[in-house]
């Protein structure tokens, strides 16, 4: 190890690490800045050119001795490589840590060319992006090898190898087959735990000799030929050796992220699930004392939060005090309480006052506050309305809430300041159960769906609260309205939280009914066994029960159940669910009404065994997680697209649905368009926190959207997309009369390319500035496009096929 | 859930209309104006300005269908009020013109009407029907799906006849360049298949190639299985055999294809005679009003 002594060093040349070596220069600090790649802001860097990067959220001020707004990809690249030149930063690239160790004041970090870096204060904001993974091979830092592709389109006529079977590897291969020879190198057999269409668009390449397929194969070396101009990769498999002379060679195995090596620096978690944030306190110090984790990695994705905190960590390692930067936020949010403390003080309270919010450490608590509405509704006002679709989940911090329970007989119930209420909706995704009232002196937090859930998934004590009080509530819901909430618990205690896979059988026909499930996020379709064939008889959406007939008639199961989707149950045991029916005399004509109904429903789905079949199609299209979806009966479509035109007409000019793309069965088309699932794909990973649920249900985008297309990655069924708005289109009178355009309903200049802003993602809002309903179906002239929820599949079955 | 154009609503525009259809023909035949009916009495102005406005409406649905964010009513329901009070503008205006037709501008109207309602009838028919054929014959595919699949047969085609003697190459690649779909617009309601093929005539010594008419393959898979008949050769016959189920599966999915181009050519060939007749209609209506008036 070499004598290098910093007072800070700073691990990560993103963002919040550019920050932070930027202030730690200015303040004079001996520091220096490693970055792994060969340049700064390497995340960045990979962008399309000319990408728009926007500076979410707005409202935050900037903290940094680093320029940043709102801009192109090269213009912020540029203004931060003024910046790392202009204030003497001591950076050095290609600096690869793989390991921290010690603490405060003497940490020693390992770099992979073997040498080392020591410091008193380590600032870690390595971004969650990882490493990529690496070939492995001799050769590999030739510089033939790249591990990404930003523009496939650079490329012509080259002899490129891509190494790797997962989506990326494929994406790439097929976008730069269309240009060049390609040869995909699997480890595998075969191409699995791909996305279906890259599946079925692999192999048709392989099929149609537009792309070669190494299977099973791996390279073994890198090597110059011998002109030094091209490359030649050795590969061995089962085909025995081979060598293969090309130009470039793509590596797409995946990265490692970055836990492991987090969690080798000492830094602690609070638990094993993937989504776990490090722990830290309210200074970004982790477990590992003068160890700060910022950024993305402690869980702040936006660009200006990550430099705002390397500003404010390279204060904190000094042991200086600074407020954060959101500390006006906060104050602003907080003034409506009267409790007259300052901000850390006032955080400090609601936390002690409300029991579920304990456990979290002050930062998460912080962030929470800072992401929620806090709000003092009249008496008698109503804060959600039954059936309404916000998922947002509320504690009492003063005053009390009335909250409507059970079916028929209703009863109010009140509760008080710590307790919470909407975790129902939360983790369900479904409609809001029952109708709450704000009581006398009623000051609430409104959280977001997304805040909590990152608490659930970080902080156990948190996710152990709400799920308590979820099986509970639900219990309360279904059978025991009038039943005391000690007694409740009691029941709660015996339940049993239970979670399957897409197709899982939660009980099987002829099984013993041991059981009842209610589910509580998810669907599942019920089927029966007639003349040796799995009919489909119903399907079943979270909040309602399965399982009741066995239980109330005492014979075994009548039928299979699957999960349609991901799906959660609370189950209560036989004995539990008898004792619940002699205690509540009313249960037992409520339960017996739904055996009832459900067995006139079998029978008449039993009559018609093709709509079985059809069930079975809709839920294999993932309809089982939606709340409203887009279905086209091809009886009545003359395809003259006027849904397509006008949902393009009253959205900025681009359709958000596809009339002809998706599936068919049985007359019963699936257009490619948004379901608004229960639990949102795309909500789970939006940065600016920019998708939202509107009370009657749909999932749309705000404007603070920064175009970073993760929605549309993780939608799996195609409906979101990046669009900037369409050209100004002249009115018809406009075109007849002054000749605005060169025909009707076209753009006026056809030429205009000009810049229409950043690309943004766009889907389905359900024309919700529209009022009356969805463009799409109000201009379909023959009525075949209509948007229906799932629960009224079996009418639809039932008329179609009836 | 879904229903029809005229099952909208319970079918309340029906009712509407045999409303006004049964009003206008009762007070036809309650009414004695004293000279023979025709539309300059007091009830056939009645009777005119009544159809003149529901023209007017029926017309106004071209702009409402545009109107996307329009929140007067849907367009379902709106195009089923266009076709039940459509027809009975037929009763209104015969009852206008007290049956009296000569060669002008006033039957000129009375004509264009009769045509444009007819053909929206013919319209109305073809949407209640062809739907269901058009998703019958195209399965769960769609066309881009079904053209992909032809380029996909072209190219296993071609894949095949690699390894076989020239002229085989020469016939497919021929077969897959003239292979039309659609063409005229009779071809295409009609279903007509005027593809071609460019095959070697039989006889002389250099081989020539002639154009022939090939309606489903059918001069393609007739030579195919000649060839086949005369080949003694064990590999070749095999390829011819495999090139026999391509170029058969080729025939059911162009087949398919033409079908699709022809039921939607009706879908949409009537609103080619619907909606310029309207016009017409619109501008023999105004000639008619405003000629009745200066004469008056």
């Amino acid at each position: 190890m070499t004598g290098n002594r910093y007072k800070i060093a700073i691990v990560g040349g993103g963002p919040g690490g550019l920050s932070a070596a930027a202030h730690a220069a200015r303040l004079g600090v001996a520091h220096i800045l490693l970055e792994g790649s060969p340049a700064h802001a390497n995340t960045i860097q990979r962008y399309q050119k000319g990408k728009h990067v926007m500076a979410e959220p707005g409202a935050l001020p900037l903290r940094s001795d680093l320029g940043f707004e709102a801009g192109t990809r090269e213009a912020i690249l540029e203004a931060w490589e003024q910046g790392l030149a202009g204030q003497q930063i001591n950076v050095r690239y290609g600096a690869e840590v793989i390991g921290i160790q010690g603490a405060a004041p003497d940490f020693s970090i390992t770099l992979k060319d073997g040498t080392g870096v020591s410091a008193e204060q380590v600032i870690l904001a390595i971004g969650v992006q990882g490493n990529p993974r690496r070939i492995g091979v001799p050769g590999e830092d030739l510089p033939v090898v790249q591990y990404t592709l930003d523009d496939p389109d650079e490329y012509r006529d080259e002899t490129i190898v891509v190494i790797g079977a997962g989506d990326a590897a494929i994406e790439n291969a097929l976008a730069l087959a269309r240009q060049n020879r390609v040869l995909i190198v699997n480890r595998s057999d075969e191409f699995n735990r791909v996305k279906e269409g890259n599946l079925n668009l692999v192999l048709k390449a392989i099929e149609d000799r537009r792309l070669e397929c190494a299977y099973k194969a791996s390279g073994t070396c890198i090597e110059r030929t011998t002109d030094g101009r091209r490359y030649v990769l050795a590969l061995t498999g089962d085909q025995g050796e081979s060598r293969i002379e090309c130009d470039r060679i793509i590596a797409r195995i995946g990265a490692t992220p970055p836990r492991r090596f987090v969690e080798s620096c000492g830094i602690a978690f609070p638990g094993p699930d993937p989504a776990a944030l490090p722990v830290l306190s309210s200074r970004y110090e982790s477990s590992v004392p003068g160890l700060y984790v910022i950024g993305a990695l402690g869980g702040y994705p936006l660009i200006k939060q990550a430099m705002n905190q390397g500003y404010e960590a390279v204060e904190y390692a000094l042991g200086r005090t600074i407020a954060p930067a959101d500390e006006p936020l906060l104050a602003a949010k907080l003034r409506i309480l009267p409790f007259g403390l300052g901000v850390d003080d006032t955080l400090a309270l609601m936390q002690a006052k409300i029991p579920v919010y304990s456990a979290i450490n002050p930062l998460n608590f912080r962030e929470l506050i800072l992401g929620s509405r806090i709000t003092a509704p009249g008496l008698g006002e109503v804060i959600f309305l039954k059936n309404d679709y916000t998922n947002s989940f509320f504690s009492i911090l003063a005053g009390t809430v009335e909250i409507e329970v059970g079916e028929e007989r209703k009863s109010r119930l009140t509760l008080g300041p710590g307790q919470f209420f909407g975790e129902m909706s939360l983790l369900s995704g479904r409609r809001r159960s029952a109708t709450s009232w704000a009581g006398a002196g009623c000051v609430l937090i409104e959280a977001p769906r997304r805040e909590i859930n990152r608490l659930i998934s970080s902080v156990e004590g948190v996710r152990r609260v709400i799920d308590e009080h979820f099986i509970a509530r639900a219990i309360q819901t279904s059978f025991a309205p009038e039943a005391s909430y000690d007694d409740l618990k009691a029941i709660a205690a015996s339940a049993r939280l239970r979670r399957y896979k897409p197709d899982e059988v939660i009980f099987a026909e002829g099984d013993e009914a041991d059981s009842l499930h209610l589910i509580r996020s998810g669907s599942v379709a019920v089927a029966r066994d007639i003349g040796g064939r799995d009919v489909v008889t119903s399907y079943v959406a979270a909040g309602n029960y399965v399982g009741e007939m066995g239980l109330v008639s005492r014979t075994g199961r009548s039928a299979t159940v699957r999960a349609t989707v991901t799906t959660e149950t609370v189950s209560l045991d036989a004995a539990t669910f008898h004792q619940l029916l002699q205690k509540n005399p009313g249960l037992r004509d409520q339960v017996q009404a739904t055996v009832r109904r459900r067995l006139a429903e079998n029978t008449r789905m039993e009559g018609q065994p093709q709509s079985g079949d059809l069930i079975s199609f809709l839920m294999q299209q993932g309809l089982g997680e939606a709340t409203d979806v887009l279905l086209i009966d091809e009886t009545l479509c003359i395809g003259c697209d006027n849904c397509e035109r006008a949902c393009a007409e009253t959205h900025a000019g681009t359709s958000r649905l596809d009339r002809e793309a998706g599936p068919t069965f049985a007359h019963i088309h699936v257009p490619t368009s948004c379901r608004h699932c229960e639990d949102p794909h795309c909500m789970t990973d939006c940065p600016p926190d920019a998708i939202g649920r509107a009370p009657n249900g749909e999932v749309y985008i705000r404007d603070n959207c920064i175009g970073c297309g993760n929605c549309e990655r993780n939608c799996p069924y195609g409906v979101i997309q990046m669009a900037t708005a369409a050209p100004e289109k002249p009115g018809l009178f406009n075109w007849l009369l002054f000749g605005a355009g060169p025909g009707p309903g076209q753009a006026k200049d056809p030429a205009d390319q000009g810049d229409r802003g950043p690309k943004k993602a766009v889907k389905c809002d359900m024309c919700r500035d529209l009022g009356g309903g969805p463009a799409c179906v109000r201009a379909c002239p023959t009525g075949a496009a209509i948007r229906i929820s799932p629960e009224k599949f079996v009418q639809l079955i039932h008329d179609t096929t009836g | 859930m879904h229903q029809s154009v005229l099952a909208f609503g319970r079918s309340r525009y029906l009712w509407v209309a045999l409303a006004v259809s049964a009003a206008a023909v009762a007070a036809y035949a309650l009414d004695s104006p004293g000279v023979p009916p025709n539309g300059g009495t007091g009830l056939g102005y009645t009777l005119g300005i009544l159809g003149a406005v529901l023209i007017l409406w029926l017309m106004s649905f071209g702009i409402r269908k545009r109107a996307y964010a329009s929140r007067a009513g849907t367009v379902q329901g709106w195009l089923s009020a266009h076709v039940y009070l459509g027809v009975s503008l037929l009763v209104v205006v015969t009852l206008h013109t007290g049956f009296q037709v000569g060669w002008n501008v006033h039957t000129l109207a009375y004509v264009l009407l009769w045509i444009v309602v007819a053909s929206g009838v013919f319209g109305v028919l073809v949407y209640l029907r062809y739907p269901r054929l058009l998703s019958n014959n195209r399965g769960s595919q769609t066309k881009d799906q079904l053209l992909g699949d032809l380029a996909d047969l072209d190219a296993r085609c071609l894949r095949v006849t690699a390894g076989m003697p020239a002229e085989f190459g020469e016939a497919l690649l021929a077969n897959r360049d003239r292979t039309l779909l659609g063409g005229t617009a009779f071809a295409l309601l009609a279903g007509q298949d005027r593809s071609q093929i460019l095959l070697p005539a039989t006889g002389g010594a250099t081989v020539l190639y002639q154009a022939l008419p090939n309606p489903d393959q059918a001069a393609l898979l007739d030579w195919l299985g000649q060839r086949l008949a005369a080949s003694s050769d064990g590999g070749l016959s095999r390829q011819l055999q495999e090139l026999l189920s391509l170029v058969g599966a080729r025939r059911t999915l162009l087949a398919r294809l033409r079908r699709d181009a022809q039921l939607k050519a009706w879908l949409e060939v009537w609103l080619y005679v619907h909606v310029p007749f309207s016009f017409g209609l619109l501008a023999a209506l105004i000639a008619h009003v405003v000629s009745v008036f200066i004469y008056w």
